[in-house]
């Protein structure tokens, strides 16, 4: 078997995937829901919601660590979700030989630590108390909450990764960009496989609050399931949610050589910035369609080469208006009869994992040879004329699949799958 | 020499010394060079302030600038110093198809709107409602993304319009090295023909000192030279406000557009070494020995001051024959701007041909050659490792 692609370039096999969403843990169980067309969209009771415009979200709720903190539960739902896809490649779990890429959110000293060292305090009505009652606690943990590195390191501790591990975030895209950026180390000959993930646990209060402010999120509660309702008329919002999807990336070379079983291919990435504006995107959409064109031109791979996409499909007014114009531009006529499903209508926006989650669900799409529907398509959006799976699943063979990333700051980053080598 | 080196074609500075390139050559290259400090505002410790910054000379818009509070805004304007440095500055070819690698922390919260709810914690009990109500009302809508991490990097583009690629690294010193590797070899493989590389610090924020201070990392009190910092003060670390932003090409593009670079960039090591185990200074030396054998070698070294680290690096430095120069001293520690910082200062020691002067005549030792290598290094406060040796184009 040909182990390069057309430019020469060592092809990327993935040999183990794991995930976790509000739908569950692991690929199994968020498989089944997903095709039976299940939300994991629920009334919010992490915190209290009083005074909150949105009081649903797609938490993850079922860990220990659930309740415990932004910082810990991006660390668990990672550590989760890399068990997983480590098992599944047959790679050791505490050597894994290879460079850690983690897509994980800015996480903060959360409130309740906050709180409670200041009522440790003296209490002075000055920023300065705090600052001096942290010194005197200096709890190691506390201290982690407020350290970027700490969540990747702590991750390569415990799988032997190799190197200076990489926490990176390119908001919403920050798990296609793991992606990528083990797929060039790979590409480059550093290493034969690396381990990329996308893991976000932040549905706080506080975070839930901010993207309120923007007017980012879907404020129909009632019921909670039905509120993500991407490229529908009605729809009104993104629901924000977590979890964790992580990918053993391998060259396809060193992947036969060790008998693995091949689970799909990354053919191509690619992306673009846009300098528009800070939340919305540039009117023509040729920032995002720049990335469509440039995954497609590093997979070495025309349009009609596509088989189905994995949209990026937010539910926002903004996002799916500007994703069909794109896609419209790139796929010409025939987008109206591509298939393009978002799994957010089902488990929310997981925001700096999204990009990993659907990734995993992409190749899943294709070795299953089931496409996950868009659920809650009841009231399509005449502007948008997509087949986007409407709410039940499709069985259907598919080779090739293109995922999209779209963030916030001009992120825009578009991954190209395969089922097979050739 | 190759087509694929990786040459250093910009470069923009900013610390308490001044801003630009220029200004910190002029400053560092003469002898006795004086820290700025600031002793009172965020006692007891001191800080590094910013300089006093025009931004609307990089940042033209008012409406940019309110969107941006001021870490993002610093490290906006750097950027634009590193591109016009460069001759980037407003090609728009070059500049929607060039890279961008960023190394960014955030987190610049809002301290009133917090003190507030802090106050009103001490006198009721759901802690969890206050908070709903208080930042519901309070929190300025978009002070989310004027603080959110890879929102530099989305001003960069908005403002300067770099739009080639974005991608935002996380993690103290060690992005700031991730950045710059990373940038360096996707140069060196043909996987990008131009980066922008940087990264900035903003410590006058009282939650920038609080994440040291949780591990008890600081020096309180007094100024002491980064080879001189008291463990009876605390933890050794003080904080300065900078940034630093390369333009870094590959040897073929920067000839094509005419361009005498810097210097040029060799391998970058990166490294997560154990610190429990006691072997990092003997790590260090395998890392320093696998870029140069070279002796005496100027080395411009990111040592955060944080005791055991500093240590392991300083001893390291003097057993492999390094001149050494702890920035430091002068700046205050520019977190994941660190590595970037000791880059920029390599490759102006190189541009011209001349040494720095000690920066610290008690524990730094003169070098008289002409620097024909430089060593930058980073040493994390808490974890990772960075070097790379900057080399005459």
């Amino acid at each position: 078997m040909k182990t390069t692609d057309s430019f020469g370039r060592p092809l990327v096999a993935v040999t183990g995937m794991g995930v976790v969403t509000s739908l569950g843990q692991g690929k199994s169980d968020n498989w089944k829901a997903l095709t039976e067309g299940r939300s994991g969209i629920h009334s919010i009771t992490r915190f209290p919601t009083d005074y909150l415009a949105t009081t649903i979200a797609g938490t993850v709720d079922f860990l220990p660590e659930s309740s415990r903190g932004a910082s810990l539960l991006t660390f668990t739902l990672a550590d989760l979700a890399t068990e997983e896809a480590v098992a599944e490649a047959g790679l050791p779990l505490s050597d894994f030989g290879g460079p850690l890429f983690l897509a994980a959110p800015p996480v903060e000293l959360d409130w309740h630590h906050r709180l409670a060292l200041y009522a440790r305090s003296k209490r002075e009505g000055d920023w300065r108390s705090l600052i001096e009652a942290a010194r005197q606690a200096n709890e190691g943990a506390l201290f982690d909450e407020t350290q970027f590195a700490c969540i990747a390191g702590r991750l390569a501790e415990k799988y032997g990764t190799l190197g200076l591990p990489i926490t990176l975030s390119t908001a919403c895209a920050s798990g296609a960009t793991a992606i990528q950026l083990g797929m060039e180390a790979i590409r480059r000959g550093e290493c034969d496989r690396a381990l990329a993930i996308g893991a976000d646990g932040s549905a706080t209060a506080e975070a839930l609050i901010r993207f309120s402010l923007l007017s980012a999120l879907s404020t129909q509660n009632e019921p909670p399931e039905k509120a993500s309702k991407p490229f529908s008329k009605d729809r009104d919002g993104f629901v924000l949610a977590e979890g964790s999807g992580a990918l053993v990336l391998e060259s396809l070379e060193s992947a036969l050589s060790r008998g693995a079983e091949i689970i799909g291919l990354m053919r191509g990435c690619g992306e673009k910035a846009d300098d528009f504006h800070r939340t919305r995107s540039k009117p023509d959409g040729s920032p995002a369609i720049g990335a469509v064109r440039a995954a497609l031109a590093d997979a070495g791979m025309s349009e009609d080469e596509i088989e189905y996409i994995n949209a990026h499909g937010t539910s926002t007014p903004e996002n799916d208006k500007m994703e069909h114009l794109s896609l419209s531009t790139v796929f010409g006529e025939r987008m109206r009869e591509l298939p393009i499903s978002s799994n957010k209508s089902m488990i929310g926006h997981t925001l700096s994992a999204a990009g990993a989650v659907e990734a995993v669900f992409s190749l899943m799409t294709m070795r299953e040879e089931v496409i996950p529907p868009t659920i809650n398509y009841e009231n399509p959006d005449p502007a948008i004329e997509l087949d986007v799976v409407p709410n039940v699943r499709r069985e259907a063979e598919v080779a090739t699949v293109l995922s999209n990333s779209f963030g916030f700051g001009g992120q825009n980053t578009c991954l190209v799958m395969a089922r097979e080598a050739v | 020499m190759g087509a694929s080196d990786v040459v250093i074609t910009g470069i923009g500075i900013v610390s308490s010394l001044g801003l630009g390139a220029d200004a910190h050559w002029q400053t560092l290259s003469q002898s006795g060079a004086e820290p700025s400090l600031e002793p009172e505002r965020f006692a007891p410790y001191v800080v590094h302030p910013l300089p006093e910054i025009d931004w609307s000379t990089q940042i033209p818009k008012r409406g940019d600038q309110r969107q941006m509070e001021t870490w993002q805004r610093l490290g906006t304007y750097t950027a634009g110093l590193a591109l016009e440095d460069a001759g980037l500055k407003g090609d728009e070819a070059l500049c929607a198809t060039m890279d961008m690698a960023v190394a960014a922390g955030g987190g610049e919260r809002d301290v009133a709107v917090d003190q507030a709810i802090l106050d009103a914690s001490l006198t009721r009990g759901d802690h969890d409602v206050l908070l709903n109500e208080k930042l519901t009302t309070e929190l300025r809508p978009t002070l989310f993304l004027a603080q959110l991490s890879n929102l530099l990097a989305g001003n960069i583009s908005i403002v300067h319009k770099v739009t080639g690629s974005s991608r935002t690294f996380m993690g103290e010193e060690g992005a700031g090295v991730s950045a710059i590797e990373t940038a360096a070899a996707r140069i060196r493989a043909g996987q990008s023909s131009h980066v922008l590389v940087g990264a900035a610090f903003q410590t006058e924020h009282p939650d920038m000192l609080l994440a040291y201070e949780l591990a008890g990392y600081l020096q309180r009190e007094e100024w002491s030279s980064v080879w001189e910092r008291s463990s009876a003060l605390g933890g050794g670390v003080i904080t300065g406000s900078g940034a630093a932003f390369l333009v870094l090409e590959s040897r073929a593009h920067s000839q094509e557009r005419g361009r005498e670079p810097y210097a040029a960039i060799g391998p970058v090591l990166s490294a997560r070494i154990q610190r429990r185990s006691g072997t990092l200074s003997e790590r260090l030396e395998e890392m320093s020995g696998a870029l140069s054998q070279r002796r005496p070698l100027l080395a411009i070294s990111g040592a955060s001051g944080a005791h055991m680290p500093t240590q392991a690096e300083r001893s390291m430095l003097d057993r492999t024959g390094k001149a050494v120069r702890g920035f430091s001293s002068l700046t205050g520690h520019l977190k994941e701007a660190q590595f970037p910082f000791a880059v920029a200062l390599a490759a102006l020691a190189i541009r011209n041909g001349q040494a720095y002067p000690v920066f610290d005549d008690r524990n730094e030792q003169p070098f008289d050659e002409t620097p024909a290598e430089v060593l930058a290094t980073t040493v994390g406060y808490h974890c990772f490792e960075g070097m790379c040796l900057v080399a005459k184009a």
